[in-house]
């Protein structure tokens, strides 16, 4: 059985700030990490692999050179190979020409798979958008939001838990398809030393568009059907008033007095 | 045109089964297109033998003015065993109608469902011009497979030039299966939207976790697609004395076209109860709660309020709270009356989900925690001290009221 599991490199959000001044992104000094459904869905794949050894397992990213770290990972995890997809003219992907483009490369390298897992979104540009778009562009059928999955006994199909807007749903699908992973383990697996001396030992290909033969004006920028024309900081509410709660009786009772200015109670 | 390459047709008859339009017919062997294709491409990316395919190009000014008018996914829900329109499809008409009125254009509304359909006058009512009633057994339960079918089919014939759906869990699953099959442009999670001196839809979302907002626009295709934000926008009083029309739209679905079986479903809520979404008053409980068992207490504040509990991420990732109660960029987005937020330091991603609140009080130890930039009343301290004292003191103040 073969697994792709696409990835994606991420800042770390909360290292993100704004400059007041000029209202852009500092992003100097913002570490960079595996966005964490991605490691979800890699988990996903470890836990099949694990009941199925001879599953080969492949991480698969687009983007900048040092998104290589981000496979690294996947590496020190367990991935078997990985590849990277980077070459300025993917810059300025929209979802679309992102989707169209891991299709793409998919289709003329990996084509042999059986399932792909993905993360159900990324944590910058939170539009879960790559995951159904590349489904849809590879024909694949898919699951969503998944929390957990499980292949069948005849390994032609997956059994999927998956989350709903009132609760969950087991799904099945036949395989080739591709599910998005929502939840995974609530440890993040530490690697070993051992564990980075064997991932240095893995293949780790990287691509450019001409290696994937690829027309220029679909990639990138010129690819993408949505344009940004604008960006700017959002607008802040004022700040109200900050109480002391070191004194509890105190502070509730002026948060009663609040409640019954503003007629909740 | 749809092009069919014959020496990779193998005759599976696959397009012939999936075809909205029956528009493929199998003839010895090998699939044949006939005159009433709409190119609308669901057959395209289901041939196992890539024999199918569809020349697209980036549309001129003068095709891009042959698309006119604006269709909103009527998403429902199940209630009282009736298929309804969900609150956010009135949020979307409210929005719809000023961009409609702007243009001076037609806004429909495109529901799919079985014979359960119900309350379709009421969306007239709140804006619409149109009501497509797209009604087929294979329609009673959604599946982004079957509806995406129907909508492409939809599209290929309405040629509107705006498409909105709510960015709900499956708004935002079914809305980029669409874009990627018609090849359109999407925009997620809009929280903002109007119209440019060109007549274009400008779809502004946050970004980077909430940290920036852009506005993006589709400039080659049509219709211009996004998802957007339930609980951002309000709904809008209905009107009874609106005028429009319901009408049907023939459905062609095949069982073939549904990939996707569902063996179980476990609904975690009963149908009474409100969801997070839906709720006026919201206590929401972070990291700060350091328990499991202090939830309890949490439920017990949001119960003497009249109002449900929520949770952050954090939560959801402790397994202490199901998905369907998580507020923020990952979960749901929320816009209630009152929001108490209780141990939850207001991350960006978290903030981006509450920012609709119309009055937020925030219980957090760290005076410099970003909940307290939103917060109408912020009181910095231990939140597992504050919460019982405030408890006893509004049951109080319920039985003080009563006797008012």
């Amino acid at each position: 059985m073969k697994i792709l599991v696409c990835i994606k490199q991420v800042p770390e959000i909360t290292d993100v700030t704004i400059n007041p001044e000029t209202g852009t992104l500092m992003r100097e000094g913002v570490s960079s990490i595996l966005n964490p459904f991605c490691e979800y869905a890699m988990e996903a794949a470890l836990g099949l692999k694990r009941q199925r050894h001879d599953t080969e397992l492949v991480a698969i990213s687009m983007g900048p050179p040092q998104a290589g770290s981000a496979l690294m990972r996947c590496l020190e995890m367990g991935a078997d190979r990985a590849a990277l997809l980077s070459d300025a003219q993917f810059a300025g992907s929209d979802t679309w020409a992102t989707a169209l483009t891991l299709a793409e490369a998919i289709k003329r390298l990996e084509g042999d798979f059986d399932l792909i897992l993905v993360g159900k979104q990324a944590i910058d540009g939170d539009t879960a958008q790559v995951g159904p778009e590349l489904a849809e562009i590879l024909g694949l059928p898919g699951i969503m939001y998944a929390v957990d999955i499980e292949l069948g006994p005849d390994r032609k199909r997956v059994r999927v838990k998956r989350e709903v807007e009132n609760g969950y749903e087991v799904v099945e699908i036949r395989l080739p398809g591709l599910v998005s992973m929502s939840k995974g383990p609530l440890m993040r697996s530490v690697s070993s030393f051992q564990d980075i001396l064997d991932a240095r030992k893995k293949e780790l290909r990287v691509l450019s568009a001409s290696d994937l033969e690829l027309d220029q004006d679909k990639l990138g920028l010129l690819g993408s059907l949505t344009q940004v024309v604008e960006i700017f900081p959002p607008r802040v509410k004022s700040r109200g008033e900050l109480i002391d709660g070191s004194d509890a009786e105190a502070a509730t009772e002026k948060a009663i007095t609040f409640l019954r200015e503003r007629r909740f109670i | 045109m749809l092009k069919i390459d014959t020496d990779r047709c193998t005759g599976c008859g696959i397009c012939e089964k999936i075809c909205p339009f029956t528009a493929i017919v199998v003839v010895d062997k090998v699939a044949r297109v006939q005159a009433n294709c709409t190119l609308c491409g669901a057959c395209v990316s289901r041939c196992p033998t890539a024999a199918l395919s569809i020349e697209r190009r980036r549309a001129s000014e003068e095709e891009l003015r042959s698309f006119s008018g604006m269709v909103i996914w009527g998403e429902c829900e199940e209630k009282a065993g009736r298929l309804v329109p969900k609150k956010v499809v009135r949020e979307l008409i409210s929005q719809g109608r000023r961009l409609s009125d702007k243009l001076d254009q037609q806004l429909s509304v495109v529901v799919l469902g079985d014979g359960r359909l119900m309350e379709l006058d009421t969306l007239i009512a709140c804006g619409a011009d149109r009501v497509v009633r797209c009604r087929h057994p294979l329609l009673g339960r959604f599946t982004s497979e079957g509806f995406t079918c129907v909508l492409s089919a939809l599209i290929s014939q309405a040629k509107p030039s705006m498409f909105l759906f709510g960015a709900t869990p499956h708004g935002r699953e079914l809305a980029p299966k669409l874009a990627a099959l018609l090849q359109l442009g999407l925009t997620a999670d809009c929280t903002g939207l109007d119209i440019d001196e060109k007549g274009q839809l400008v779809q502004t979302r946050p970004a980077f976790g909430g940290n920036i907002m852009a506005s993006i626009i589709s400039p080659y295709t049509r219709p211009q697609m996004a998802t957007v934000r339930p609980n951002v926008f309000s709904a809008g009083e209905p009107d009874s004395s609106r005028k429009g029309k319901i009408e049907d739209f023939d459905v062609t679905l095949s069982p073939a076209s549904i990939r996707t079986k569902t063996v179980s479903v476990e609904k975690l809520a009963d149908e009474g109860n409100i969801g997070i979404e839906d709720a006026d008053i919201i206590v929401a409980a972070g990291r700060g709660c350091q328990k499991k068992e202090n939830l309890t207490l949490i439920q017990e504040l949001a119960d003497a309020l009249g109002g449900v509990m929520a949770g952050s991420r954090a939560l959801v990732e402790l397994d202490w709270i199901p998905h369907t109660k998580q507020v923020g960029q990952s979960g749901l987005t929320v816009g209630p009356q009152l929001y108490i937020a209780v141990g939850i330091s207001g991350a960006v991603q978290h903030l981006v989900g509450m920012r609709s609140a119309k009055t937020v009080i925030a219980i957090n130890k760290d005076p410099d925690a970003p909940i307290f930039k939103v917060a109408d009343l912020g009181i910095v301290g231990d939140a597992m001290e504050i919460v019982p004292l405030l408890i006893k003191k509004l049951k109080k103040e319920r039985i003080h009221g009563r006797k008012k």
